[in-house]
């Protein structure tokens, strides 16, 4: 049968795109290019959902106002957003929480480790993928068709619409045209080559952090065709995760949050930033940028034994080692200027009674270059602990180009029958940097104004 | 214990500790969360909180294809029933029949043949009712030792579960809360109250929770039936039968009809869920076990109707039978589980309050 709208892609703002355009009567066709183990792109991966709200609201306590949170995202892009759509976003957050409860997620209140997020991000009981399956069961009661291995190849731009749309399925190109197209299809990060492109040879060491289903070609496709972008392509949410990670899909598991109890080193076993220069959820962001600025793009994390319980452990044990020496065998670095640098180090270290793990403690090195700003102990203490880091790559901010509507354009106009929604489009929100829960924040926003819109063209 | 199941379900729990996106769903993560290093008490603890309700499995972004093939169910069951199989006493029963069905119908058939030759060769020693086919006294000479000694085994069994996972000096409040907890198997509620995921994916349903709350209940209601009429024969000189409007009756009918039927609604539901998210090898005698209790509280309420019948001394042999089998086999059965998880549940509440 012929559907009304569909939906490219099978995450959040997927789900609610389609469920949106399925209560307004239209039929929808979801084309998820995963296969259903994996379905859900990077929302399968997600934990939270930033909200505004007035009072407290399901998981959410206190307040989080329309400014603050502006004011938090200001302070993450550097003002590089849409201050609109911005708005958009945060105002529309809060009639979000409770339709997300009515299609079947359920929160939990802020976990363990996350305290400072109980006012401004509700917790995902179970985590997003727990999300994504509260989403299908939803949509498939309000008879939604969904595929599995639908990989669409083409979106054909006539003038100001889509014509049709070609995918392969069960080893068969198909050919389709419905009224409206929704693309919810991400970024395109776990294309290597066109990370190359953007980034230069480093990309290769990057690892990515969610879906390997995120390729962009979809994306890609439309940019071709003239269909107008956002964003730079060597923007991106990337942070310092573990070493050993996975290339892909390695997840929340994978970050390290001792960064700022420890010293960190390049390959040559040289500092190169301030570790201590904020607290760890509001700088975790930017050291994915200086570990690929670094040679080979990874940096390697030092602790000692007294601060090995002050973080969440990373799923990998950390290397373990008696003296500095030994550690830096163990990791490859040159043992002799590990030791130098450590020694440069703990001399700086001044008086350390005020320090305090979870506050900007101000115990600081004196006479250092970088200095360490605050949470500054000598590395003395036996066993010694060591972590590699690399850039771990959430997703890209290249990508389609929305107005309030969620609907894309050309260089002439509006294309009658086309919206995006989610990280496809994040980039118009997103210039640079993260804010924790937003990207589900835009996904979920969008993704009901595109379904809205779809079903409306359709009718 | 086996140091492989151990070491698999640590693996997976110190992958949980990183992630704790499932904090909110049972007892099991908030408790995982409380230690930065899981000792094999703490992985049996944890182990014998699990009430497999699957919640996290089907919310976990890392089961299978992925490359850290998570399965905490699966992995806890596996321990948990190591753990039963580890303590018990004598422990070699113990290895037959968690993993065996068979093993626990030959032993209800043997029951049932015990029943049957006691009944002939001791026959009645001029009673009433029941007690016109089998005597009383060779009833309680047969029932008495069968019933204390699955306790002393277990008595000894969970004082060695209690030392393992480090228990402290027992408190009424921490018993307290466990019997609230267990009193509405709070752990099966999901977290969010709308269920576990048991005989349809990620559907969340009460459906197990309410079978097992059936049998749980049967099962007490046909105790206290039991049990009253134990003190009205020695107490009150009011030996069986009795009639309806009297407390062994009152108790005994509901609770075989909870029993029977919440039996019968947990095989069914455990035929429909996917068995490669529990200990596979146990899923024979957990089946069996259930089988037994149900057979039990269905042969107790055929006695009921047919026990003024010619079928009434068949019957009897075939209810006495698998009862006895039921009370010898409990330490050795999934029936123990009622036992860990309680002292588990009072082991993590006092965990909790310190």
């Amino acid at each position: 049968m012929a559907h009304d709208v569909v939906v490219i892609g099978g995450g959040n703002a997927a789900l609610c795109a389609a469920m949106t355009a399925a209560e307004a009567g239209a039929s929808v066709l979801i084309l998820e290019t995963a296969p259903k183990a994996y379905r859900g792109g990077n929302s399968r991966h997600t934990r939270n959902f930033r909200c505004m709200h007035k009072g407290p609201l399901g998981p959410l306590v206190d307040d989080y106002s329309e400014d603050e949170y502006l004011a938090d995202l200001m302070k993450v892009t550097a003002g590089k957003t849409d201050g609109d759509l911005a708005r958009l976003a945060i105002r529309s957050s809060e009639e979000c929480l409770p339709w997300m409860q009515d299609h079947g997620v359920h929160f939990q209140p802020s976990l363990s480790g996350t305290l400072s997020l109980a006012r401004t991000n509700a917790f995902f009981m179970g985590g997003g993928k727990s999300l994504v399956n509260a989403y299908y069961r939803t949509a498939a009661k309000l008879g939604i068709d969904v595929l599995y291995e639908a990989q669409v190849t083409h979106l054909e731009l006539a003038g100001d619409q889509i014509a049709w749309i070609d995918y392969s399925h069960g080893g068969e190109i198909h050919r389709i045209t419905p009224k409206a197209v929704v693309v919810a299809s991400g970024g395109f990060q776990a294309d290597t080559e066109w990370l190359t492109r953007a980034w230069g040879p480093a990309a290769k060491n990057f690892l990515i952090r969610g879906t390997p289903y995120n390729r962009g070609v979809v994306l890609a496709d439309l940019l071709d065709q003239g269909v107008q972008s956002v964003g730079d392509a060597d923007q991106c949410h990337a942070v310092a995760i573990d070493g050993r990670a996975p290339k892909f899909d390695g997840g929340i598991v994978t970050r390290l949050d001792c960064v700022p109890f420890s010293i960190v080193v390049n390959k040559n076993a040289e500092r190169f930033y301030d570790e201590g220069e904020d607290v760890w959820p509001k700088r975790y962001a930017i050291w994915g940028r200086l570990v690929a600025a670094q040679p080979d793009q990874v940096g390697y994390v030092i602790i000692d034994a007294k601060s090995l319980n002050l973080f969440m452990p990373s799923v990998f044990p950390p290397l373990k080692a008696d003296t500095i020496e030994d550690l830096a065998r163990q990791m490859g670095l040159p043992a002799d200027r590990l030791r130098s640098t450590v020694d440069d180090f703990n001399a700086a270290c001044g008086d350390q009674t005020g320090f305090h793990p979870t506050e900007l403690d101000g115990v600081a090195t004196s006479g250092l270059t970088p200095a360490k700003t605050n949470w500054a102990r000598p590395i003395t203490e036996p066993p010694f602990y060591g972590y590699s880091l690399r850039t771990g790559v959430t997703f890209t901010y290249l990508g389609l180009k929305v107005d309030e509507n969620a609907q894309c354009s050309t260089q002439d106009g509006p294309i009658k029958n086309l919206w995006a929604a989610g990280e496809t489009m994040a980039g118009s929100i997103l210039g640079q940097g993260y804010l924790a829960g937003f990207g589900m924040t835009i996904g979920t926003v969008f993704g009901r104004i595109a379904g809205r819109e779809a079903a409306a063209h359709a009718s | 214990m086996q140091a492989d199941l151990i070491q698999e379900a640590r693996r997976q729990a110190e992958i949980c500790h990183a992630c704790r996106y499932c904090e909110g769903y049972c007892s099991v993560f908030p408790a995982l969360h409380r230690e930065r290093f899981l000792t094999d008490g703490d992985i049996t603890q944890l182990a014998n909180l699990c009430h497999n309700c699957r919640g996290c499995y089907y919310a976990c972004q890392y089961t299978a294809p992925h490359e850290f093939d998570l399965n905490l169910p699966k992995a806890l069951a596996e321990v948990r029933r190591n753990s039963w199989e580890s303590y018990a006493w004598p422990a070699p029963v113990a290895r037959k029949f968690h993993t065996h069905g068979g093993a626990i119908a030959i032993a209800s058939v043997l029951g049932f043949a015990a029943m049957f030759l006691a009944i002939r060769l001791i026959g009645s020693a001029g009673g009433d009712g029941f007690y016109a086919a089998f005597s009383h006294g060779a009833m309680v000479a047969i029932f008495l030792p069968a019933f204390f000694f699955p306790l002393a085994s277990l008595a000894i069994s969970l004082k060695k579960y209690w030392s393992s996972v480090g228990g402290t000096r027992i408190d009424l409040k921490s018993v307290a809360r466990a019997f609230g907890m267990a009193a509405e198997m709070r752990d099966l509620s999901g977290g969010h109250g709308d269920g576990c995921n048991f005989e349809e994916e990620d559907r969340f349903s009460h459906a197990r929770r309410h079978a097992h709350q059936a049998i749980l209940y049967g099962f007490l209601l046909c105790f206290a039936s039991t049990s009253a009429g134990t003190l009205m024969h020695y107490f009150l000189d009011m030996p069986a039968p009795y009639p309806l409007w009297s407390l062994p009756k009152l108790f005994g009918i509901p609770g075989g009809v909870l029993l029977t039927g919440g039996c019968a609604w947990m095989m069914s539901l455990k035929l429909r869920s996917d068995r490669t998210l529990g200990d596979g090898n146990a899923w024979g005698g957990d089946f069996g076990f259930i089988a037994l209790l149900g057979f039990v509280a269905l042969s107790g309420l055929a006695l009921y109707v047919l026990g003024s019948t010619a079928a009434m001394p068949l019957l009897l042999a075939l209810h006495l039978g698998s009862v006895l089998s039921f009370f010898l086999l409990t330490p050795f059965t999934k029936m123990a589980h009622g036992f860990y998880r309680l002292t588990a549940l009072i082991r993590d509440a006092q965990q909790k309050q310190a």
